[in-house]
């Protein structure tokens, strides 16, 4: 038994006056031991209130319309409340996007560890305080940070001291939302490569939610990419980056430019995510799709196995390879309903260095 | 073909109205002024975009607010046709069948709300009386807000030597007590109804003005404030362009509340003896009920202009509180 | 080839910020504290170029930014537009020169007044410098919407912010700034609030307008990756200064201060095969306020000598490149 935690046909609703939305729509995914697994994809796609369903933190007006959560032997949509909150913190800890905005500015960072620690188990205050410097250790921070304030660390400092806070309990998952999002590049690299060297250390897993498939390329093993609330690809890192199946995970690469390598054209996927609470029939990306017919505005289709522990909800997975090529080219992207309602005038296309000599930059 | 709906989130969903078609024809200059409830309006105030005829949509979904108006406008439009509603001049002396003086008369049918001690109507004396009520509570409010909100925009906005100058100033007035101020400026000025106008305004400035200055604080830094820096735009031109719409609703709330404060307190003055004396006000008449001994005896005399009071000065709390919700316009999620 | 008259030459540029009120070193006559945000930039652009701005907080490049757009005054220093110094213009001067330079921020949302519709939006610049009649405004107003993609234009008038996506609104402030035709336009960071799949047409569209009325760019971003599909040339900024500039790809393929390297390690790759060379950098930026003696990045530097502790680096430059390094003087 190798999963950690299965989701099984997951769905999660919100109830507003305009009526009841599917933020997270049938969504199947397992995440196994000692794993970091990734789950990509835009704002408002699902994989926030997919995290937060899981461990029962949707706000008053969501609720789980369907599905399991079976972690460890239990389902957790039937716990209790009682029984959900020892779960929390001590089986799966969450770190919340911009969590390290949320640290008490008038305690000391070490402080707020100790007092979770001490308020989920029976530890003596002395011992907490040991753990706390283990786990300063562990997240690379100075040991000279003890007994400072929130305002008297920097952004990284605080993202470290929260990852220390979501590990302080030993918990077998962790569930990191946008953890690198607000920092800057050298103190993000930072991170996660604490993230991963942390992984020789310790055992347990990961959920990584993040926009951005270059950190899911860096820390992830396996990797579930989200469009609308389905998840519409999955599988190994390698796989779904590299031999991506799904017409928006090939669109999606294009918006990650590399800096390695040579230079390749910026492509959008022009149009916007569908409303949950008025969404379509069939596919939901249908109108974004340059390879839509008309099967996909009818019928949503299903997860396929594309390769080993590799699956695609698609229904023109046969055309893969006219799909994969196609979809580097601008024009591919502008064939599509949404383009063509929007009628961009997209402009640029070449690059910046054809029509000036290098005058620029000089300087006094 | 249809032309397809792009707006992500439309309150459209009935067919477009006359009005509708109308405010799109309009060319852009006199679209602003459309009043009426329509889409185009309705979103407009969910944006925060209140304009003189917008004011009334707010209106439209709050009960209270509605309460508030109507209680507003029938006292308005008794104080506007005073003369012609009141039975009878309110200093006139009634003499009863008998030839004696109609003192103390309880209501009837001549007398709907009986007479004074002095056997005047006090009915009449009430409707007379809601002149002097709305006059004060009007002009106070609105000069109070005038004055407030421009003091706490170039505060606000200016901050410094500006700033500091016109706070020390409000923490001034914040220390002057009312009632004795007003006793002072009566004793030099005279007891005139502009005297108390003129009182309560000095006074009741302080807390729009603060308040104002808050508001601008925060929305200075704001990145459209910027842009509009670097658009060319002077500071005026940001004053009164971007940060005084923005901080109308919130001006409107406290002239509402002020308007309720000025009633009260020129009752409260004019109880205590320190008001116009030839003028006819509630606080007036519950000043002479009270000399003349008779609040405990004659009801009639007491509770009709106590209730006015009350029922005025929750009008103008009432009004306040339904502008309250346009203050942060109903934004959706990014 | 003869080197065109650059629209924008700025010339050891500086911005610092006094903090608190110290009456006591005033008295004894004491530098102030100030956050010394920009510390001596010189830079050009000419023509239709876009020069990127990269750095990480601390580095000034937004206040920089700013600074050039006159939203801040300088503390010292020059700033040639067309030859003529903006840097101490007040009054109607300066805001003849607003009408020349503007400025696209990052925030789409917050760029707007949410009081105001896209219409009322664009017609303020127009309305600022008294351009036109009321309708002849309206008009230039439509076309604009539809230079920037925003079909069909009649509606997006009417709407408010919180009617239209980000990429929308962020096209809405593209358009506000190029309605007076300005010469100048600073990006800061345009595109790192939007969805990843809307970037790439916001950038294009960007770059098609530069182009188009061959504006000199400033485009002013933390992401390096986008910097190479937007900009020709590149300044790297340090706490408040530019230790290193020239063409993009050179830069990229073959950076020579330490920092460059450093932050060009640093970028993650969506390629799950890439494996980085190197740890990346250690520490933080420091605080622009107590910079440390001699050359600023001393302190995180893998390849400091002692000369780096007494002396700051003199800047060299090779015609293409500029770099700030004793390595490279």
């Amino acid at each position: 038994m190798n999963e950690l935690l299965q989701l099984e046909n997951f769905s999660v609703e919100f109830k507003i006056k305009r009526g009841i939305g599917r933020a997270v729509d049938n969504v199947s995914i397992d995440v196994r031991k000692d794993e970091n697994f990734g789950l990509v994809g835009e704002s408002g796609c699902g994989k926030t209130t997919l995290c937060k369903a899981i461990i029962q933190l949707l706000p008053g007006n969501g609720r789980i319309a369907s599905g399991s959560a079976m972690f460890q032997g239990r389902d957790l949509v039937s716990l209790s409340k009682a029984e959900i909150s020892k779960v929390r913190w001590k089986s799966i800890s969450m770190i919340a996007q911009s969590a390290m905005n949320a640290l008490d500015p008038v305690y000391r960072v070490e402080d707020q560890i100790i007092e979770a620690i001490l308020h989920h188990t029976n530890a003596t205050r002395a011992k907490a305080l040991e753990r706390t410097r283990e786990l300063f250790n562990l997240v690379g921070l100075p040991q000279s940070a003890i007994g400072r304030y929130p305002h008297q660390f920097s952004g990284g400092m605080r993202q470290r001291a929260i990852i220390a806070m979501a590990l302080a309990l030993d918990p077998q998952l962790i569930i990191a939302d946008e953890p690198t999002t607000a920092l800057d590049v050298i103190v993000q690299a930072q991170i996660l490569r604490r993230i991963n060297e942390l992984r020789s250390r310790i055992k347990g897993s990961m959920i990584m939610i993040t926009h951005d498939i270059s950190v899911v390329a860096e820390t992830c093993d396996r990797v579930a990419v989200m469009y609308g609330g389905n998840i519409v690809e999955q599988g190994g890192v390698h796989q779904v980056l590299l031999e991506p199946f799904h017409p928006y995970t090939l669109g999606l690469r294009n918006a990650f430019p590399s800096i390695t390598g040579a230079r390749t054209e910026l492509v959008s996927i022009p149009g916007s995510p569908p409303d949950i609470f008025d969404p379509p029939p069939g596919c939901k990306f249908e109108d974004r799709c340059p390879f839509r017919v008309d099967r996909c505005a009818q019928e949503q289709p299903l997860p396929e196995q594309v390769g080993p522990d590799h699956y695609t909800a698609c229904h023109r997975l046969e055309d893969h390879e006219l799909m994969k090529r196609a979809a580097v080219e601008r024009k591919t992207w502008q064939g599509t309903k949404a383009a063509k309602r929007l009628e961009i005038q997209g402009g640029y296309s070449g690059r910046p260095t054809q029509q000036k000599e290098t005058q620029g930059g000089e300087p006094a | 073909m249809t032309k397809p709906d792009l707006r992500p989130d439309t309150t459209r969903q009935d067919p477009p109205t006359i009005r509708d078609i109308l405010e799109r024809a309009l060319p852009a200059r006199l679209r602003r002024g459309t009043g009426g409830d329509t889409p185009g309006n309705r979103r407009r105030v969910e944006a925060g975009h209140l304009s003189w005829t917008r004011m009334f949509e707010v209106l439209r979904r709050d009960r209270l607010g509605q309460i508030g108006v109507t209680i507003f406008l029938v006292f308005l439009i008794v104080a506007v046709f005073a003369p012609f509603l009141a039975p009878s001049e309110p200093m006139e002396m009634h003499r009863r069948a008998d030839g004696t003086f109609a003192r103390m008369d309880q209501p009837s049918a001549e007398h709907l709300l009986g007479t004074t001690r002095m056997g005047r109507d006090i009915l009449s004396q009430l409707i007379i009386g809601t002149r002097t009520a709305m006059i004060v509570g009007v002009i106070s409010a609105v000069i109070t807000s005038l004055v407030g909100m421009n003091i706490g925009l170039i505060a606000g906005y200016f901050g410094g030597r500006v700033d500091n100058i016109l706070m020390r100033i409000t923490d001034l007035v914040y220390g002057i007590p009312f009632l004795p101020l007003q006793i002072i400026l009566v004793v030099i000025l005279g007891p005139n109804l502009l005297n108390i106008i003129l009182a309560i305004v000095l006074v009741a400035w302080r807390t729009t003005a603060r308040v104002i200055r808050a508001q601008v604080l925060s929305l200075k830094n704001r990145t459209f404030i910027e842009v509009a820096k670097v658009s060319g735009a002077s500071d005026w031109w940001i004053i009164y362009r971007h940060l005084a719409p923005n901080v109308l609703p919130l001006t409107f709330v406290y002239t509402a509340l002020a308007m309720g404060w000025a009633i009260l307190t020129e009752a409260s003055v004019s109880f205590l003896g320190y008001g116009d004396p030839r003028l006819i006000s509630w606080g007036k008449m519950l000043f002479n009920a009270h000399t003349a001994q008779a609040t405990m005896v004659a009801w009639w005399w007491t509770v009709p202009p106590g209730l006015c009071i009350t029922l005025l000065v929750m009008s103008g709390f009432f009004i306040g509180r339904a502008y309250e919700e346009v203050e942060n316009p109903r934004l959706k999620e990014r | 080839m003869t080197a065109a008259v650059p629209v924008i030459d700025v010339r050891d540029l500086k911005k610092h910020f006094p903090i608190g009120n110290d009456p006591i070193a005033q008295i004894l006559g004491r530098k102030q504290k100030s956050v010394r945000a920009v510390d001596g930039v010189s830079l050009k652009v000419v023509h239709g170029q876009t020069l990127g701005l990269v750095g990480e907080s601390g580095s000034g490049k937004t206040t920089l930014g700013k600074t050039i757009v006159r939203l801040y005054k300088p503390t010292a220093g020059n700033i040639l537009f067309r030859g003529t110094d903006i840097a101490s213009l007040e009054g109607k001067e300066l805001k003849g020169f607003r009408s020349e330079a503007q400025m696209v921020f990052q925030d789409p949302y917050e760029s707007m007044n949410p009081r105001f519709t896209a219409g009322e939006t664009l017609v303020e610049p127009l309305l600022i410098h008294r351009v036109g009649t009321p309708d002849q405004r309206w008009e230039m107003a439509i076309q604009m919407l539809e230079r920037v993609g925003l079909k069909p234009a009649e509606e997006f008038m009417d709407r408010f912010p919180h009617e239209m996506s980000g990429g929308q609104r962020q096209r809405v402030c593209i358009a506000r700034a190029l309605i007076v035709k300005p010469k100048v336009l600073v990006a800061d960071e345009p595109v790192s609030m939007l969805d990843v799949s809307i970037r790439a047409d916001i950038l294009n569209l960007l770059r098609g307008l530069i182009d188009e009325m061959g504006l000199a760019s400033l485009y002013i971003s933390h992401d390096l990756s986008l910097i190479r599909y937007v900009c020709d040339t590149v300044a790297i900024l340090y706490l408040g200064r530019v230790v290193e500039m020239g063409p993009t790809e050179d830069i990229i393929q073959n950076p020579l201060h330490p920092y460059s390297q450093a932050l060009l390690a640093a970028v993650p790759v969506p390629d799950p095969r890439f494996r980085h060379d190197e740890d990346p950098l250690e520490g933080e930026p420091p605080n622009p306020v107590d910079l440390p003696p001699g050359c600023r990045f001393r302190p995180r530097c893998q390849q400091a000598t002692p000369r780096c502790l007494e002396q700051e680096p003199e800047p060299s430059f090779d015609g293409e490149r500029y770099v700030e390094c004793h390595l490279h003087s």
